[in-house]
């Protein structure tokens, strides 16, 4: 009987060894796990011809007369091209006090067009046109005092999706569900009336 | 072991094939030895027809896949395609599309129910969260398959909708990237949302409502009065004030599923854009990069959300309450501090509490669809706050006047 208790007995377990298998098994799967995931998440990004769409777009400025707008599409997003009149650029100076971001601190735009018009060349305004609040198109108003906003407008821009205002600069009003000015993108210009947007000053030469 | 299960044991091929899989085991697991409070009301309705609605969107929806299209340059003429040229498409696919409002009616009157008899409360906390969770997956599996068919509605709401993501500080940009694929929306957008449309999401749905009845069945059903029926067992070990689910409620819940189906019918076949609510107009032309539609309104179900969002001057905190409102419900077992559940046994304070937060939601919903300007904003602010003292208010409140004395039994009137 004691011969077959000593086969009995129960190996002892070496608990601390156990304890390391445990966690270097969980460990080794659960940064397969991980890498594993990276090109199912990796493969909702931008495609190879999705990224080439997204190349530089040109505008012929001389089709357009100062006070009007053209819109052209530049990575899937609109962008409004205001040819700004010396009256449109005079009715940004008086309501700094009711700008959220007068001087565009907070706002995204290339450091170049950091100015109080917001512009490379004040007479011509490029501005991605999707409302900064949620994406909706912000719609012209450019006479002043329009009778759908107020008798103090000074011509700008309104989104009619929840109500925010822009100056002609795109400087966003207060009151408005809108943080931010609205965003410029980086552009530049090859001669006079070519306006290219994409592509900064610096870059011009280069591409 | 009960008495079904050993006829069931005695030979033969029930026993043969129960020996195998337990089939009569989990009928009586599930319909006939689970026994359901008998007094049920027709709040009781609402949970066995969303299941109802899952199973219809799924029956319906997979014959819409069946000649849908998804992509920027497909998925509208598709659409036309199967509602004009094929057979009976012009019923099926309105079906899908009112199923979705009729989800959320569904749904809502489930949570509401809820609220009234206290079922989030202790021992039903993980039920209620699971429900929620189902919920949020809902408005998700709604959202996008309202994209799919790529209307001008479609289009902006998800560019509403998608944008909500760019408001996180720091990876915003990137993630709305992420999500879209594209600079824009575009083919890239559509066609993930298609898969998980179609796929990835009723799947979730299917699992987390089963999760959701597991749940149920561990804790059993709350009731009207908001008493545990368990605490007071039989002779048999039976509640006394319980019936089994089937065939006492199997037979009852039929009449509902009548009475719904009617509903539904009518609404399909005479109105089912329903004013604009259930298919907004704009979603009858395509989708159109260069012009947004006057007024963006979400569906109606998610405009009590919508109105709070626009009621803050600041998208950021605009975001952020938005998402505070719906995570708010998630809280409720533990901001109700009441010993009574059931809103018949708390005092008028709560009374007037829940009602005015039903009210306010309705209101919310309302102003959701309206323009944001003018007297509707300063009306979303107002019952933006309302919908939030609604939450702080109910754990003062609950604890104040929800102590007194309940019945024993249930409350209970033969019919």
């Amino acid at each position: 009987m004691s011969d077959h208790a000593a086969d009995d007995t129960v190996p002892e377990v070496d608990e601390s060894r156990r304890k390391f298998l445990i966690a270097a098994t969980a460990g080794t799967g659960a940064v397969g796990a991980i890498l594993t995931a990276v090109p199912f998440v990796a493969s909702w990004k931008p495609s190879e011809s999705a990224r080439a769409a997204g190349l530089p777009t040109e505008v012929d400025l001389s089709k357009l007369e100062p006070g009007q707008m053209a819109t052209v599409f530049w990575r899937k997003k609109q962008v409004y091209v205001v040819r700004r009149t010396p009256e449109m650029l005079a009715s940004l100076g008086g309501h700094d006090g009711e700008l959220k971001d007068a001087p565009s601190e907070e706002s995204e735009q290339p450091e170049y067009t950091k100015n109080p018009a917001r512009a490379l060349r004040p007479d011509v305004f490029v501005a991605i046109g999707t409302c900064t609040h949620l994406g909706c198109l912000p719609k012209t108003r450019f006479t002043p005092g329009d009778a759908t906003l107020s008798a103090d407008w000074p011509g700008g821009f309104f989104c009619p999706c929840h109500g925010s205002k822009f100056d002609l600069a795109g400087r966003v009003f207060q009151g408005s569900p809108a943080s931010v000015n609205l965003v410029i993108p980086p552009y530049s210009f090859d001669g006079e009336n070519r306006l290219i947007v994409g592509v900064d000053p610096a870059q011009q030469g280069a591409a | 072991m009960s008495a079904v299960i050993d006829q069931a044991n005695k030979g033969g091929f029930r026993a043969w094939l129960n020996k195998r899989l337990p089939v009569d085991q989990f009928i009586e697991d599930q319909l006939t030895g689970y026994y359901a409070p008998k007094n049920f009301n027709i709040w009781y309705f609402f949970g066995s027809l969303a299941l109802l609605v899952f199973v219809m969107q799924i029956v319906t929806g997979i014959f819409v896949t069946m000649h849908f299209k998804p992509g920027e340059a497909t998925a509208w003429d598709s659409v036309q395609y199967m509602v004009r040229e094929v057979p009976y498409m012009w019923l099926i696919q309105p079906m899908h599309a009112v199923g979705a409002s009729f989800f959320f009616i569904v749904v809502y009157l489930h949570m509401a129910r809820a609220m009234l008899y206290g079922s989030y409360k202790a021992p039903r906390e993980l039920l209620w969260i699971i429900g929620m969770v189902i919920y949020l997956a809902l408005m998700a599996e709604a959202f996008m398959g309202y994209v799919l068919p790529n209307g001008n509605m479609s289009y902006w709401g998800a560019q509403v909708i998608i944008n909500l993501f760019g408001t996180i500080p720091g990876i915003g940009e990137a993630l709305v990237e992420w999500i879209r694929g594209d600079y824009g929306i575009g083919d890239a957008t559509l066609t993930r949302f298609f898969s998980l449309h179609v796929i990835a999401v009723p799947f979730l749905l299917a699992l987390l409502i089963a999760l959701h009845l597991v749940a149920l069945r561990q804790t059993g059903s709350n009731n009207p009065d908001g008493i545990e029926i368990k605490e007071r067992l039989g002779g048999d070990g039976k509640p006394v004030d319980g019936i089994p689910f089937h065939p006492y409620y199997t037979l009852k819940d039929i009449v509902g599923v009548g009475l719904f189906l009617t509903l539904f019918a009518i609404v399909v076949f005479f109105v089912p854009t329903f004013g604009g609510l259930f298919m907004e107009a704009p979603n009858f032309e395509p989708a159109n990069p260069s012009s947004t539609p006057e007024h963006i309104a979400p569906v109606w179900y998610f405009t009590p959300y919508y109105a709070i969002l626009r009621a803050v001057p600041d998208q950021k905190i605009g975001a952020l309450l938005m998402a505070l409102s719906i995570a708010a419900f998630l809280f409720l077992p533990w901001l109700d501090r009441a010993k009574n559940k059931s809103i018949r046994y708390r005092g008028w304070a709560s009374k007037i509490l829940l009602g005015t937060f039903f009210v306010t939601f309705l209101v919310l919903m309302w102003l959701g669809l309206k323009p944001a300007d003018g007297i509707y904003v300063l009306l979303a602010r107002i019952f933006t706050a309302l919908y939030f003292a609604f939450f702080i208010l109910l754990f003062f409140v609950s604890k104040a006047d929800g102590n007194g004395p309940v019945p024993d039994r249930v409350t209970y009137h033969a019919h």
